[in-house]
C-alpha cells in the first residue's frame, strides 16, 4: 500500500513540514455529535482493567509499583500490555515499562531523587545502579548543585524562587510525534544526517559543537525508537499506511519520549487534526468503520492515562495530583480562515463519555468564537458533564505562534516541531513584596536573604515609598532568578538531553525561556489597598512586620475595576521588562506566565502575611485568579480583569479556573450547555488566554473529601491551575483549597 | 435623568431570563414577604443613586458574553417601583440593542393612571416579565406578603392581553405555599393567560435569613425547611406540567 495515496501538496513530501501537510489536507467538519461510536467490548474490557489497576495503585498508597533494577531506556524492556493474556483486544500498544502502572527507574535527572521516589514507596533501587549514577555517571541535580551560587541556594531554600526543574526533568519540550506517522524513521534519520553532516563546517565553534553531539544524539534515539517498535513487532521505518498504523507510530514518537524523560510536563501535542486525515481516509476507502475508529482513538487514550513517573515528596506537594500533563489539542482556526475542528476531535472528547472523566490526557479546545456551534456545544456539554477539559484562546495564540502550535505543559505555547521551551517555574513576587517591606530578611527562616535594604519603619505604609522599595526587590529578584534557570537548563542540555523528543524537532530550533509569577493577585491587591485605603503594620518584638490591618475599603482585582486592573497589568509588564533586560541561556527569548498550577499552595505556606489581608503561611490564590473572596460582581467581571492582562506580555500564558455551580449556570443542561459556550466566547473575544471550567457545587467536593470511597468519586475529575486532577488524589490540603475557592452562586 | 435607587448588580446572571444576563437589583419593595431572601432590599431610601447611563456603560461591559439571547434583567427589591427610572433605562438599552427583561411580583401595578399609561410603555421597551406568583389566595398572600394580590394577578391578565411573554415562578414554602389545592389554583389561572412561556418553582431556602438578623428582625420562618426533592418534583408536576 503506497502510504502518501491520496495525499496533497508537494512542500512536505520534499521535506519535514506536517503543519503543510495539514492544511493540504484535513477536512473541516461543521456537523454535530450525532456520528460517534459507543465503546467497544474490547474497550470496555481494557478500561475496566486499568481501572482495577487504578484502584490497587490508590490502595498501595498511590503507586502501583516501582522499578529497582533496570534503568529506563527505549529498548531496556520487552513488550509490555495492559493484559497479557488479552493483548490481542490493545488496537495500540506500548507501556513505559513491562507492565501498566510500574513506574520506571529513571535517574539521569537526578539519582538522589530517582531513588527516593522509589523507597518512599517501599522499593530500594538496587545499589550498583546508585554507586554507578553517583560515582560513575553525573545527574543533572549533582551538577546543577555544582555549580549553584550561595545565593542561588539561600533564594531556593527560601522559597523565593522555587519549584525549580532541578531536581526533575524540565519537561515542556513536545516532539512532533506526527512526524514519525507521516514520514517514517528512516526519511527522518537521512534529514538529520544531513544535517549533521554540514553543521559547523568552517565554523567550528563552542556552539556547533555542542550541536553536532546533540544532532549525533537524536539520530541514535531514531534507530533506538525503531528497535522500541521492533519489540512490539512494528517496524517504523516507513511511513504509516493506515489510521491504525499513524496512530501506532505517533504513539511509537511519545512513547520514546516518556521511556527517556520524566519531565513535569510530557504533553503530546496537536495530534487530532493529523490523525483524521488518516482516519478519514481509512473510512472513505471503506477499509475502517466509526466504530474502529473511535476504538483507536479510545485504546490511544487509554495509553495515555497510564503514563506515569516515579516522583519524591516534594514534587507531589508542588503538583498534586500525580500529573504527567500529556496535554492534547483540539480545534483552533488556521491561518487560511477554515477552522479546524476535525470528527477527530469530537472522538476525543467523546473519550471522557465512552471511558468516563479523567484527568489525562490533558484535553485541550483550542477556542475562537469562530468555531462551529455545533463543536462549541459539545465541547461545553462535556466541560458540564465531565469537568475535565480547559480551554485556551487560538485567536490570541495564532497571531504569535501560528496554526500548529502545540501546548507544551498547561497552557504555555510552542510551535510543533520548530521550538522547544525552557521551563523555568516561578518567582514569589508576593514574598518579594515582604522582603522590601522588611529589608530582605525572610519572615520565616529570618535570614537575609534579600539585599539589606532599609525597612520601612513607619506604622501606615507609603504607597511611594513601597513602590521604590519593592522595585529595587524585584530587580534583584528577576536578575537572581534569571541567572539561576541559565544555570540549570545549561545542566539540563549537558546531562539530561531530550535526545529522542529534539529528533522529532527541528535541528535549528526557536528556544523560549519561560519565567512565571506566583502570588500575583496578592501582590496586585496589597498595592491597591496601599494606594486606596490605609494599611497598618503591626509587628512583632524584632521590629519586623508580621500582619496587616487595612482600614477602609479598595479596590480588589477581580471585579472589573479598572483601578486594581491597572496594577495588575503594571506589576505583568514590569516584570517581564526587567526579565527581557538579562541574558538568557543560548539565545532563548523570554517569556512569562502567571499559572502555579496547584504550587499556590506550597509557595503561600512558605509566604508570611501581605498588606491585602491574606494571612501568613496561607494558600495563594492560583495562577491569574483573584484572591479568595475578592470577587464581589459575580463570574463575568472576574473574568473581564483576568481579560485585561496583555497576553503579549505572558507568551507563557495565563491561568485562570472558574469553579461554576450548576444551578448557576442554567435551568437545564441544554441552557448550561448554550451559557457557558456563550461565556467562553465572551471571555476570549475580550482576548483572555485560557479558562479552566469546573461545573459542580461545593456540596459534592465536600461529600468527596469525605466519602473518596464512594463509587462515583473514583474518576471524579476537576480542573485545576492548567490540569485536572482526580479530586480523590490531591492531598487534603490541596482539597480544602479548592473548597474555599470562590464558587459563583446565584443567591 | 432620572436617577434610580440601586441596591446592587451582578455581572453574571444564567436563570433570570433568557441566556447570559447582567443583574441590575433596584432599591425598595412595597412587599413584605416572609420568606423574602432579600430583605436588604426593602428600605425605599437606601442604595446607591444611578443614572441610566451609569448602569448601561456598565452592562455593556458584558455584551461580549451576551450572544444573541442574553441582555440585562431587572430584579430588585421591586423594579415597578421606579417605573419612570425603569422606563428611561430600558428606552436607553433598546437604544443599545439590549434583550431587557423585568423581574416583578408586580405590587406596584394599577389601571389607574398615571401608572397604567407608564407600564403599557414599559411593556414597549421589555422583552420578558418574569412574575412572581406569591400566593393564588388573596387572604393568604395578604398574610404571607402584607398586601393584597387582585391587582397581581390583573398585571397578569393585562399582558396576556397585549401578548407579552411571560415567567411565572412559584417560591415553594412548607407549609406556606405547598398546598397542592392551591397550587392547582394557580395553575388553574395559568392556563388562562395565554403568554406564558415557562413555569417555575423555586424551593425556598434559607440563604437569606442572616440578612433578617442583620436588619435587627426576627426571622418569621425560623426553622421551615427547604422543601426535599420530592415535595419540589411534586409542586412541579402540579404547576410546571
Amino acid at each position: 500500500m503506497e502510504a502518501w495515496r491520496g495525499f496533497t501538496g508537494r512542500k512536505w513530501k520534499e521535506d519535514v513540514n506536517v503543519r503543510e501537510f495539514i492544511q493540504n489536507n484535513y477536512t473541516p467538519y461543521d456537523g454535530d455529535e450525532s456520528f460517534l461510536a459507543e465503546p467497544t467490548e474490547a474497550t470496555r474490557f481494557l478500561w475496566d482493567k486499568v481501572q482495577a489497576l487504578q484502584k490497587e495503585e490508590r490502595k498501595r498508597g498511590g503507586v502501583l509499583e516501582c522499578e529497582t533494577e533496570v534503568v529506563s531506556s527505549l529498548t531496556s524492556y520487552g513488550p509490555g500490555y495492559i493484559d497479557e493474556e488479552h493483548k490481542e483486544l490493545e488496537k495500540i500498544v506500548g507501556l513505559q515499562t513491562d507492565k501498566p502502572l510500574k513506574r520506571a527507574f529513571m535517574p539521569y535527572g537526578g539519582i538522589k531523587m530517582a531513588a527516593q521516589a522509589a523507597s518512599t514507596y517501599g522499593y530500594n533501587v538496587n545499589e550498583n545502579l546508585v554507586k554507578i549514577f553517583t560515582d560513575y555517571h553525573k545527574t543533572h541535580n549533582q551538577a546543577v548543585f555544582d555549580v549553584y551560587t550561595p545565593e542561588m541556594k539561600k533564594v531556593r531554600h527560601n522559597h523565593i524562587i522555587t519549584g525549580l526543574p532541578d531536581t526533575y526533568g524540565r519537561g515542556r519540550i513536545v516532539g512532533d510525534y506526527r512526524r514519525v506517522a507521516l514520514y517514517g524513521l528512516d526519511f527522518l534519520i537521512k534529514k538529520k544526517e544531513k544535517d549533521l553532516r554540514y553543521c559547523g563546517d568552517r565554523n567550528m565553534s563552542e556552539e556547533h559543537i555542542r550541536l553536532r553531539e546533540e544532532i549525533a544524539e537524536q539520530i541514535r534515539a531514531l534507530h533506538g525508537m525503531k528497535k522500541m517498535a521492533e519489540i512490539y513487532g512494528y517496524d517504523i521505518s516507513r511511513p504509516a499506511e493506515t489510521a491504525k498504523e499513524a496512530v501506532q507510530w505517533l504513539y511509537f514518537g511519545y512513547l520514546a519520549a516518556i521511556k527517556t524523560q520524566n519531565g513535569a510536563a510530557m504533553s503530546v501535542g496537536r495530534i487530532s487534526t493529523f490523525l483524521d486525515i488518516y482516519i478519514k481516509r481509512d473510512l472513505d476507502e471503506g477499509i475502517l468503520t466509526e466504530s474502529e475508529a473511535q476504538e483507536l482513538i479510545d485504546h490511544l487514550v487509554l495509553k495515555f492515562r497510564l503514563v506515569k513517573f516515579a516522583r519524591i515528596p516534594s514534587y507531589n506537594e508542588l503538583f498534586s495530583g500525580d500529573p504527567v500533563w500529556v496535554t492534547l489539542e483540539m480545534a483552533g482556526v488556521g491561518m487560511d480562515g477554515r477552522h479546524m475542528v476535525t470528527k477527530n476531535d469530537f472522538r476525543f472528547l467523546h473519550t471522557l463519555e465512552n471511558m468516563g472523566p479523567a484527568p489525562e490526557p490533558n484535553l485541550t479546545v483550542l477556542w475562537s468564537s469562530r468555531l462551529p456551534e455545533n463543536f462549541k456545544k459539545y465541547a461545553a456539554k462535556i466541560s458540564v458533564d465531565t469537568s475535565s477539559i480547559q480551554y485556551e484562546n487560538d485567536c490570541v495564540m495564532r497571531p504569535v505562534w501560528g496554526d500548529d502550535y502545540s501546548i507544551c505543559c498547561c497552557v504555555s505555547a510552542t510551535q510543533t516541531g520548530k521550538e522547544i521551551q525552557f521551563f523555568g517555574a516561578r518567582a514569589n513576587l508576593a514574598k518579594c513584596l515582604n522582603y522590601a517591606i522588611n529589608g530582605g530578611v525572610d519572615l520565616k527562616t529570618r535570614e537575609q536573604v534579600g539585599p539589606e535594604i532599609r525597612p520601612i519603619t513607619s506604622e501606615y505604609l507609603d504607597y511611594d515609598e513601597v513602590m521604590h522599595k519593592f522595585n529595587i526587590m524585584f530587580s534583584w529578584l528577576v536578575e537572581l532568578y534569571v541567572n539561576t534557570l541559565n544555570l540549570i537548563h545549561y545542566m539540563h542540555d549537558k546531562y539530561y538531553y531530550e535526545a529522542a523528543e529534539m529528533a522529532l524537532i527541528d535541528t535549528y530550533t526557536r528556544r523560549t525561556f519561560a519565567t512565571g509569577i506566583a502570588g500575583f493577585s496578592h501582590v496586585v491587591d496589597s498595592l491597591s489597598a496601599i494606594k486606596y485605603a490605609k494599611v497598618k503594620t503591626i509587628r512583632d518584638e524584632d521590629g519586623f512586620v508580621v500582619d496587616y490591618e487595612v482600614e477602609g475599603d479598595y479596590p480588589h482585582y477581580g471585579n472589573d475595576d479598572e483601578r486594581a486592573d491597572q496594577i495588575a497589568i503594571w506589576l505583568l509588564k514590569a516584570f517581564m521588562k526587567k526579565v527581557r533586560e538579562h541574558h538568557t541561556y543560548r539565545n532563548s527569548e523570554p517569556t512569562t506566565s502567571i499559572l502555579t498550577i496547584t504550587s499556590n499552595v506550597v509557595y503561600g505556606k512558605a509566604t508570611g502575611a501581605t498588606p491585602d489581608g491574606r494571612k501568613a503561611f496561607t494558600p495563594f490564590a492560583p495562577g491569574a485568579n483573584p484572591a479568595y473572596g475578592a470577587e464581589k460582581n459575580g463570574l463575568l467581571a472576574s473574568l473581564n480583569s483576568v481579560a485585561k492582562l496583555p497576553y503579549e506580555y505572558a507568551l507563557d500564558g495565563i491561568s485562570n479556573t472558574q469553579t461554576i455551580s450548576p444551578d448557576a449556570l442554567g435551568h437545564n443542561d441544554p441552557e448550561r450547555i448554550d451559557n457557558l459556550w456563550h461565556i467562553l466566547d465572551g471571555y476570549f473575544d475580550k482576548g483572555a488566554h485560557h479558562l479552566n471550567v469546573n461545573v459542580f457545587g461545593v456540596e459534592k467536593l465536600r461529600d468527596c473529601m469525605e466519602h473518596p470511597e464512594k463509587p462515583e468519586y473514583a474518576n471524579f475529575t476537576i480542573r485545576v491551575s492548567g490540569y485536572a486532577v482526580k479530586f480523590i488524589d490531591l492531598t487534603r490540603e490541596q482539597q480544602l483549597d479548592v473548597i474555599a475557592r470562590t464558587e459563583h452562586k446565584v443567591l | 435623568m432620572i436617577k434610580g435607587r440601586i441596591h446592587s448588580t451582578e455581572s453574571f446572571g444564567s436563570v433570570d431570563g433568557p441566556g447570559v444576563r447582567f443583574l441590575i437589583f433596584t432599591q425598595g419593595c412595597g412587599m413584605r414577604c416572609k420568606f423574602c431572601h432579600n430583605a436588604d432590599t426593602w428600605n425605599r431610601e437606601s442604595g446607591t443613586l444611578m443614572t441610566a447611563d451609569e448602569l448601561i456603560a456598565q452592562a455593556l461591559r458584558y455584551r461580549s458574553y451576551w450572544g444573541d439571547k442574553g441582555g440585562i434583567t431587572v430584579s430588585g427589591g421591586e423594579p415597578l417601583l421606579q417605573i419612570d427610572f425603569l422606563t428611561e433605562l430600558f428606552t436607553l438599552a433598546k437604544e443599545n440593542g439590549i434583550n431587557t427583561c423585568v423581574d416583578t411580583a408586580g405590587q406596584p401595578f394599577s389601571r389607574r393612571e398615571p401608572f397604567f399609561g407608564k407600564f403599557r410603555q414599559l411593556c414597549g421597551l421589555t422583552d420578558l416579565f418574569i412574575c412572581d406568583i406569591k400566593h393564588i389566595d388573596p387572604g393568604l398572600h395578604k398574610e404571607l406578603t402584607g398586601v393584597k394580590n387582585d391587582n397581581i394577578l390583573d398585571m397578569l391578565r393585562f399582558l396576556s392581553d397585549i401578548g407579552k411573554p411571560v415567567w411565572i415562578r412559584q417560591v415553594l414554602v412548607k407549609g406556606f405555599t405547598d398546598d397542592d389545592k392551591y397550587l392547582r389554583k394557580t395553575r388553574e389561572f395559568i392556563d388562562e393567560l395565554k403568554n406564558v412561556e415557562r413555569v417555575e418553582v423555586l424551593p425556598y431556602h434559607t440563604m437569606g435569613a442572616y440578612k433578617w438578623k442583620e436588619l435587627g428582625m426576627e426571622y418569621p420562618l425560623e426553622g421551615v425547611e427547604p422543601p426535599d426533592a420530592d415535595r419540589i418534583k411534586a409542586a412541579g408536576d402540579i404547576l410546571v406540567k
